[in-house]
């Protein structure tokens, strides 16, 4: 009798995975970065492309690395978000300007707002691909010690920041 | 008007379905020859419906009604009319309306073809099929409706996706359905006799001509599948391990494993338990397949649109129907008695043996393409599992079947000699082996694989000569024309189906070995050699097609200093939703495809261009059909002829059988 | 001046063509990124091999790619390379890992559980089947059966 059982246990165990997967989403990609250090880059700065923006300028902060660009319909949708909370001063956000022209988004900026203390310029995507950028927008919460501490992919929402963000950079803040 | 129309037949289908599937099971249950007797007007009245409800979506299309939501999705006034009627199945819901449609056809084609049936079998299996009907059917009215308004009616549709604007789209889905749902017969077949409780040979034999049939429609699917993914995406790939693909692969792994076993339970009455199992594990297959194309589960460049809900519906359904079906199993197969007995080597156990690697091919396949879900659903990362993975596992798995399908054959019922089979085989593995080896320095190159895929294609064959040979000096008959016709038809199936597997080897091991392929930029003149051909761009003009805007390039070929053929690939802009398709140019051969296609627009009139010159790559295809042609001419051995030549016959009153107890 | 035009007329058709040039610059750079990209995913399209693809990601991948292979890195560090950034996604060919054991045995242990019980069912199965011997009575009804059937058809 028990063999007989077993395509019908077999079964219940895929059903029961199939069932589970309907709440993954599979094109998505987690990071492999998360725990590891924020890779280093040294790049011109927006405004003042003498100058550079690098992530050891801010060791001993904690702090958000949003990647975005004036081609990205999605980083319009997040945008009031980042406002908000570029507002209420909780957490300083940098902005990585991925594979845009300059004058397009010094032009995105004036138009919508600027959430960003200082805004680098990664125009041939190579500070993206060390990040592990696959899409805009993507950002990333860092620490004091320059570890990657999250990573949100897609747009942000008042929900993720709320629930997700902001304890943890309170978190981060009090270590 | 007409999509209402549509949509309250699909309503009063489902009410007929529901009815279907209910009165005539428990008829059969209690011996209720009343109720056992609505099954087949039930499935000719659904047929009826369905077919009007399709009809009207057709109309819909036909008329580009763009106030029903699907048509203004999948359709424009641009698009000519054929594309506009395939459009129906161009995407979910539409497609789901075919399945049932195709669903409806088989159950029609069961009730004209079942008087040979006993009546508790007949009104059971017509019961089984009009409850996967129901499933579809709800589905649809509920989550998944094809005449869903849209109001305000759209001005103008969005237009079918230009990759499906193609012949390919007008046949593949439809026979790639007949094959999927065709398995829904056989599984009935075996619900069916589960629930009678009587497993004997007489129910392999009823199930093998439509489990055979199904077979062909699902190869010759999966086939055309596979050559319109060669010559309309552009990169000269035939098949890539997509999920979609599996999907399909799956059902016909099972299905081939169920063909052979309905084999030795017909012949022998052996293994019905084991035949029962893979008839409800092929349609089972199928139905996981249209759950995974449809839920999102899994990323494929083919998946519809997907909506949880959906998916939550497809799996709810799956448990159900899969999960009532093994537990049935489970209740039943117990009591099923053993058939006669065999020796390990005979032919009954080289079939067997064929079964276990096949459905062990079967799970692997299912084993890659559910893996990275297990991995991403245990919170243990996620991986990709592409061909490199299927190419590694799957070609060891079949290589001992490819092998045994030479020995099975010849060998004996019951038992086999082995050494004289070794006896009679010596000379076939003799000259396969030479001929393998040799062959690829003959051509060029030589690697192990080469001479792999060579050895088991020859092996194939000789060995379908040296049976062949034996077969008809055992026949009666003077003349060579006389022994031949004596060979029955489902012999030469059976040779033909073999040797089209041979063919495919051929053209698969060929392909891999020896195609080449070039990068290149091309400026007006130039030429660029590949495979002995010398091609030369000349340029390309604006074309304007009905729908689309397109660069046509000129490429003139020739060989050795002689006109071969003028290839004109395409690189298209379809208006409605401004997308960019390439159309590559192929001059198809029997030992060799040439293929260019449109890379990007450079500086100067210079075009980036990709070359393949692809040896054998058409015998892929060719295999696979001359395998469906296999199973059509087993299919119309002469019982089978006999068979329906006696359906159509005045019956005698047929004697009422009493129930089996069933209720214990 | 007639000879000019002479040879004008000879160069001005068609006649010699130049030969097109390969995309890449380096054959074997382009030779080596193929076998490489083949086996990669693309991480937007991700339904196509890095080589396939035209994503904008997958064009700067293959040029990441290219200046690996033309610093002289293996194959594995190359690899390694876009693992550390995307993770195991992006190989088609699944690593051989504690959690991916089970894929890649899987099948041949399928095969080999499927055998032996093959095997040991079909063992049982001649020990309790037993054949009932025919007697030559029923032999020549048999015989008779079937040809008297043959005459119907």
């Amino acid at each position: 009798m028990n063999r007989f059982l077993l395509p019908l246990s077999i079964f219940v165990v895929v059903v029961g995975f199939l069932g589970i997967g309907l709440t993954l989403n599979p094109r998505e990609i987690p990071s492999p970065l998360i725990g590891k250090a924020a890779p280093e880059f040294s790049q011109p700065q927006l405004y003042e492309p003498e100058k550079t923006f690098s992530p050891a300028d801010l060791k001993g902060k904690v702090w958000l690395l949003n990647f975005w660009a004036s081609w990205c319909s999605g980083c319009k949708t997040e945008h009031p978000v980042l406002m908000e909370l570029a507002k209420s001063g909780q957490v300083p956000i940098y902005g990585m300007d991925y594979k845009d022209q300059r004058d397009e988004a010094v032009g995105w900026l004036q138009r919508w707002g600027n959430p960003y203390p200082v805004v680098g310029v990664d125009e041939a995507g190579r500070v993206g691909i060390n990040y592990g950028v696959y899409g805009v927008p993507e950002t990333y919460v860092i620490d004091k010690q320059g570890m990657i501490r999250y990573k949100q992919i897609g747009p942000l929402d008042p929900d993720t920041v709320a629930k997700k963000i902001l304890p943890l950079v309170q978190q981060l803040e009090s270590q | 008007m007409i999509p209402e129309i549509g949509h309250f037949a699909l309503i009063l289908a489902l009410c007929v379905a529901v009815v279907q599937g209910s009165l005539p099971i428990y008829g059969a249950a209690v011996g209720n020859s009343a109720l056992m007797a609505i099954a087949k007007p039930a499935a000719r009245a659904q047929f009826l419906l369905v077919l009007i409800a399709f009809c009207s979506l057709g109309y819909a299309f036909a008329e580009k009604d763009f106030s029903v939501l699907y048509v203004a999705a999948t359709s424009n006034s641009q698009l000519p009319l054929h594309y506009r009627l395939a459009a129906i199945w161009g995407a979910h819901e539409g497609s789901l309306l075919l399945w049932t449609f195709i669903l409806t056809w088989w159950m029609f084609a069961v009730t004209l073809f079942s008087k040979h049936l006993p009546e508790t079998m007949r009104s059971r299996i017509l019961g089984v099929m009009g409850l996967v009907s129901v499933g579809f059917l709800l589905f649809m009215l509920t989550v998944s409706n094809p005449f869903e308004r849209l109001i305000p009616a759209a001005v103008e549709g969005r237009d079918l996706n230009p990759l499906l604007q193609d012949p390919g789209m007008v046949v593949h889905p439809p026979m790639l359905y007949m094959g999927y749902v065709g398995f829904s017969v056989a599984f009935a077949f075996a619900i069916a006799a589960l629930l009678g409780g009587n497993l004997d040979a007489a129910w392999a034999r009823w199930s093998r001509p439509w489990t055979t049939v199904a077979w062909c429609f699902l190869t010759v699917g999966i086939a055309m599948g596979s050559g319109w993914a060669y010559y309309e995406l552009g990169w000269g790939g035939w098949w890539f391990w997509d999920p979609v693909e599996n999907a399909s692969f799956m059902p016909w792994l099972a299905g081939t494993a169920l063909v052979h076993s309905l084999a030795v339970t017909d012949k022998r009455g052996g293994f019905k338990v084991w035949t029962v199992l893979l008839a409800i594990m092929a349609f089972s297959l199928s139905l996981l397949g249209t759950f995974l194309v449809r839920s999102g589960v899994l990323t494929s460049v083919h998946a519809f649109a997907t909506d949880p809900k959906r998916g939550t519906f497809i799996l709810a359904f799956l448990a159900i129907v899969i999960g009532g079906s093994l537990a049935l199993y489970a209740w039943r197969a117990p009591r099923v008695g053993l058939g006669g007995s065999f020796a390990m080597v005979s032919r009954e156990g080289m079939l067997l043996a064929n079964n276990v690697l096949l459905v062990a091919a079967m799970g692997s396949v299912l084993l890659g393409t559910l893996y990275p879900l297990f991995l991403d659903a245990l919170d243990l990362g996620k991986i990709s599992v592409g061909p490199p993975y299927f190419d590694s596992v799957f070609a060891p798995l079949m290589a001992p079947a490819i092998f045994l399908m030479g020995i099975g054959p010849l060998a004996q019922w019951k038992k086999a000699e082995v050494p004289d089979l070794l006896k009679r085989l010596k000379w076939a593995f003799g000259v396969s082996l030479v001929t393998a080896l040799v062959l690829p320095f003959v051509m060029g190159k030589w690697t192990p694989l080469l001479s792999l895929g060579l050895l088991l294609a020859l092996w194939v064959v000789t060995t379908a000569v040296v049976g062949l040979r034996e077969r008809l000096s055992h026949s009666n008959g003077t003349g060579l024309s006389d022994r031949m016709a004596a060979v029955p038809r489902s012999y030469w199936g059976m040779l033909v189906a073999h040797c089209g597997i041979a063919v495919f080897i051929v053209g698969v091991t060929m392909v891999k070995g020896f195609e080449t392929e070039s990068d290149v930029r091309m400026n007006v003149g130039e030429t660029a050699t590949i495979g002995g051909y010398t091609f030369r761009f000349d340029g390309t003009e604006d074309v304007v097609g009905p729908n689309y805007t397109a660069a046509r390039g000129t490429f003139h070929v020739s060989r050795d200093g002689r006109e071969t053929t003028v290839l004109y690939p395409e690189k298209r802009r379809y208006t409605a939703q401004n997308q960019v398709m390439t159309e590559a140019a192929i001059d198809p051969g029997l030992l060799r495809d040439l293929y260019v296609s449109l890379g990007e627009p450079l500086d100067g009139g210079a075009w980036s261009v990709r070359l393949y010159h692809k040896p054998f790559v058409d015998w892929i295809w060719g295999g696979c059909f001359i395998m469906a042609l296999g199973g059509v001419l087993a299919i119309s051995d002469r019982r089978y002829r006999l068979a329906w030549r006696k359906e159509k016959e005045p019956k005698v009153a047929p004697v009422a059988r009493p129930a089996r107890c069933e209720v214990a | 001046m007639i000879w000019l035009t002479f040879i004008m007329a000879l160069v001005s058709g068609p006649v010699w063509a130049g030969e097109a040039q390969p995309l890449g610059d380096d054959p074997a750079v382009e030779a080596r990124l193929k076998h490489l990209a083949v086996e990669l995913r693309c991480l937007v399209c991700q339904n196509q091999t890095l080589a396939d693809s035209n994503a904008p990601l997958a064009e700067d991948l293959r040029r990441e790619v290219r200046e690996m292979i033309v610093k002289d890195m293996t194959d594995k560090e190359i690899v390694d390379f876009l693992v550390e950034r995307y993770g195991d996604f992006v190989l088609y060919r699944p690593p051989l890992k504690a959690t991916t054991t089970l894929l890649w045995v899987g099948p041949f242990v399928l095969l080999a559980v499927g055998g032996t019980v093959l095997v040991i069912t079909l063992r049982r199965r001649s020990q309790k089947v037993v054949d009932v011997p025919v007697t030559d009575e029923e032999h020549r009804r048999v015989e008779q059966l079937l040809t008297e059937g043959g005459k119907h058809s």
